[in-house]
């Protein structure tokens, strides 16, 4: 008689977190076949699946489980593929509990099918079997499509219209591709080798890439339509905010942007084998609550920081990071200064921060995203000792491409202003898509837009 | 991205002519590129001195006074760079200003050629004023004579032209006449804060040329971010080129200064490498 499936997840192993924190390696070690065909034996496979309209990507979520689940491996992969072209990506960075696994019917009573670790183990199995299946590519349509940006919204409209045909080329203004997912997204939550393969395996589709190309600077959006039938701006939100205060510009105080470039991009936590220098301060603050603010904060304490602090202007629960993620930096020993805000920074002679002077918050009404507004509370202004800052509390469009495109409409927020629907932009032949569109979001929703983006141009390059 | 060229110009000072086709059809006076030496290396940005549309290439001349500078001046002809990425920055804004003074300090000289060639073909009276420690480092003299109506030139230790600085000559042109459309700056951080300061009382426009740390060069990470004006501008978008009377110089030579200890740990590490290939 076969056991009844246990109500809670099965487990997936991690590093502990005091030898963690000393390292950059992954924190979660994935699943084995045995532990992942036992949380797949989970999935209920309801008539009417709730997951899969979860996904912005539209996996077919039971369908791959149950394949999981019978042990076919290979055509789980392949199950998971129709939809989704990066799922070694996706299964560690979504934020499942918010999407997939907050609608699984099994959640109600329970926990929810643990979707996320079994996407990544179906992406890590095919991995490791050496080499990875490329579909079939249909005939040369003749059409070409030029893609701007190398991220996750890139990606997805690259993989998918290679996948019908077209000829298409990624210019990327980097040296590496990836966006977010190579400069932004520590080693530690998303190896760069992994993101290598997920780009190798677009690119073994016929994708041509061009890195260090920035167009916008070397090449106008219409100059580009000279040459090609259609362009998809995928340039994301690369404009880091300050908070504008004063001393703001002391050494020792980074944007995010920059701390996680010198980082991950550049490996700075290899230097000097690698060229590039991370300064490693001993008290670290890291100011805002989101995923950029855990990755920095992480880094920070691996990078040696006694001290590594997030500040945070409300509490616990309005905190906008994925919860596994904050979960993680609690057990790593991160310490959380909730309700505080920063007002200014003192430094010292050399022009080195020393000092961070904040007001404790307290919360009132809710404001315009529905979260309770922070307000200060008057006189309980206190000094914290620190050496290195990065302020982590958002992006905005990068203004490159808006600010030099004619007939591009841009929106308030310097965004790219599209059709949602369609992706499409008030300049004919330009879709676009990410964070270019609507501001700074996650990996998932770039690729949920490249998908529709990547369909509307297929119709595009056929009627015109 | 191949090395077609190299030449060294005075001690620690080299030029590349580097095979850039692309760049070379976009680039204008006053921008820039980033380079990469090599995989693991830094990004560093570096004024495009000349742009030859027919020959497909780019020149960029630069002084070695770190690790990576250093490093890319072991290249030679036939190597390539890992990555090079350009034109970057706001263009020098070129037009007829009428009397204009141009003044470049070292190195800087090369990245004012580009600029005083423009100003010249665009019909400005140029007097330019070089200047450097000694004269092997007043370079590109003819060059830069080749477009100017009046050249100064002054050395540290008086081994050629005037002896002093660039502002001595600069002072006595503006008391004689101030009646100048434009005065325009590159060179270290203290000459450019001099000029400015030199002007200011003037009221003649004054344009500087900065040189922030970077990292990547098209405004995503706010690392190479200045105050001008009491605004934190970006030195690679913004830039480089900014108002010579309203830059925060002092904030700019602090933050200069932010990886010292972590240059001399790459440096003492590139002179052992040197070492181990001599032996």
């Amino acid at each position: 008689m076969p056991a009844k499936p246990s109500p809670k997840q099965t487990p997936m192993k991690e590093q502990d977190p005091r030898e963690r924190i000393k390292n950059f390696k992954e924190v979660p070690y994935g699943y084995s076949e045995e532990e992942a065909m036992l949380e797949a034996k989970r999935c209920i496979q309801c008539k009417k699946p709730f997951c899969i309209s979860g996904c912005p990507v539209g996996i077919d979520i039971p369908g791959f489980i149950g394949l999981i689940a019978k042990g076919d491996f290979k055509g789980a992969i392949r199950k998971m593929k129709e939809k989704n072209a990066l799922p070694a990506i996706c299964g560690r960075v979504c934020p499942q509990e918010e999407q997939c696994q907050q609608v699984c019917i099994l959640g109600k009573k329970n926990e929810p099918v643990s979707i996320g670790r079994l996407e990544r183990f179906i992406a890590d199995w095919e991995a490791a079997q050496g080499k990875m299946e490329i579909p079939e590519i249909p005939p040369d349509t003749g059409k070409k499509v030029a893609v701007v940006g190398g991220g996750p919204a890139g990606l997805t409209v690259a993989g998918e219209l290679r996948k019908m045909g077209h000829g298409v080329t990624i210019f990327e203004a980097l040296h590496k591709m990836g966006g977010v997912l190579m400069y932004g997204i520590p080693e530690f939550r998303l190896p760069k080798k992994v993101v290598q393969r997920e780009v190798d395996y677009v690119k073994s589709l016929g994708v041509k890439v061009v890195t260090s190309h920035v167009v916008g600077k070397l090449q106008s959006i219409d100059e580009l339509l000279q040459e090609f039938d259609a362009v998809f701006i995928g340039a994301g939100a690369g404009l880091p905010w300050f908070m504008d205060i004063p001393g703001e510009n002391a050494n020792g105080i980074y944007s995010a942007n920059e701390y996680l470039t010198r980082v991950n991009l550049m490996k700075g936590y290899l230097f000097p084998e690698y060229d590039t220098p991370i300064e490693k301060g001993r008290n670290v603050a890291v100011i805002g609550g989101g995923n950029v603010a855990m990755d920095s904060v992480r880094t920070a304490l691996r990078l040696g920081a006694e001290k590594a602090m997030i500040i945070y202007r409300r509490s616990r629960t309005e905190m906008p990071a994925r919860l596994e993620e904050i979960h993680h930096a609690e057990e790593e020993g991160i310490i959380f200064e909730f309700l505080t805000l920063p007002l200014a920074y003192h430094a010292d002679e050399e022009g080195n921060v020393k000092e961070m002077e904040c007001i404790r918050m307290e919360l009132g009404e809710p404001d315009a995203s529905g979260r309770r507004r922070p307000v200060p509370i008057e006189g309980s202004n206190f000094r914290i000792p620190v050496d290195l800052v990065v302020v982590a509390i958002g992006n905005s469009p990068n203004p490159l491409l808006p600010s030099t495109t004619p007939g591009l409409e841009i929106g308030k927020k310097g965004n790219i202003a599209i059709d949602e629907k369609t992706g499409k932009t008030s300049k004919k032949g330009v879709f676009a898509g990410g964070d270019i569109a609507t501001g700074a979001s996650t990996v998932i929703s770039a690729m949920g837009a490249g998908k529709i983006a990547a369909k509307e141009i297929d119709e595009y390059l056929k009627t015109g | 991205m191949k090395i077609l060229e190299k030449e060294i110009i005075a001690e620690n000072l080299k030029k590349f002519v580097i095979h850039s086709p692309l760049i070379a059809q976009k680039a204008l006076p006053g921008q820039f590129i980033v380079l990469m030496v090599k995989e693991e290396g830094e990004r560093i940005p570096l004024t495009i001195v000349e742009a030859n549309k027919n020959k497909e290439t780019i020149t960029i001349i630069f002084q070695e006074v770190g690790y990576s500078t250093k490093l890319l001046g072991t290249l030679n002809p036939g190597d390539s760079l890992y990555a090079l990425v350009g034109p970057l920055g706001k263009p020098t804004p070129i037009k007829n200003y009428g009397k204009i003074i141009v003044l470049g300090g070292g190195v800087g000289i090369a990245e004012l050629l580009p600029v005083v060639h423009a100003m010249k073909d665009a019909g400005c009276e140029v007097t330019s004023i070089l200047g450097g420690r000694t004269a092997d480092l007043v370079i590109l003299r003819n060059q830069v004579k080749e477009f100017s109506d009046n050249l100064y030139i002054t050395t540290d230790d008086g081994s050629l032209g005037e002896k002093g600085l660039v502002t001595d000559p600069l002072k006595r042109l503006l008391e004689e006449d101030a009646g100048y459309g434009l005065v325009f700056c590159v060179g270290p951080i203290p000459m450019m804060k001099a000029v400015s300061d030199t002007t200011r009382p003037f009221k003649i426009k004054t344009i500087v040329c900065l040189n922030a740390i970077m990292i990547d060069g098209t405004g995503m990470c706010g690392g190479c971010r200045v105050n001008v004006g009491g605004e934190t501008k970006f030195t690679c978008v913004d830039g480089p080129d900014f108002d010579g009377h309203e830059v925060d110089f002092k904030v700019l030579m602090t933050r200069q200064k932010r990886f010292v200890k972590y240059e001399k740990e790459s440096l003492c590490k590139l002179e052992k490498q040197m070492d181990q290939m001599k032996k």
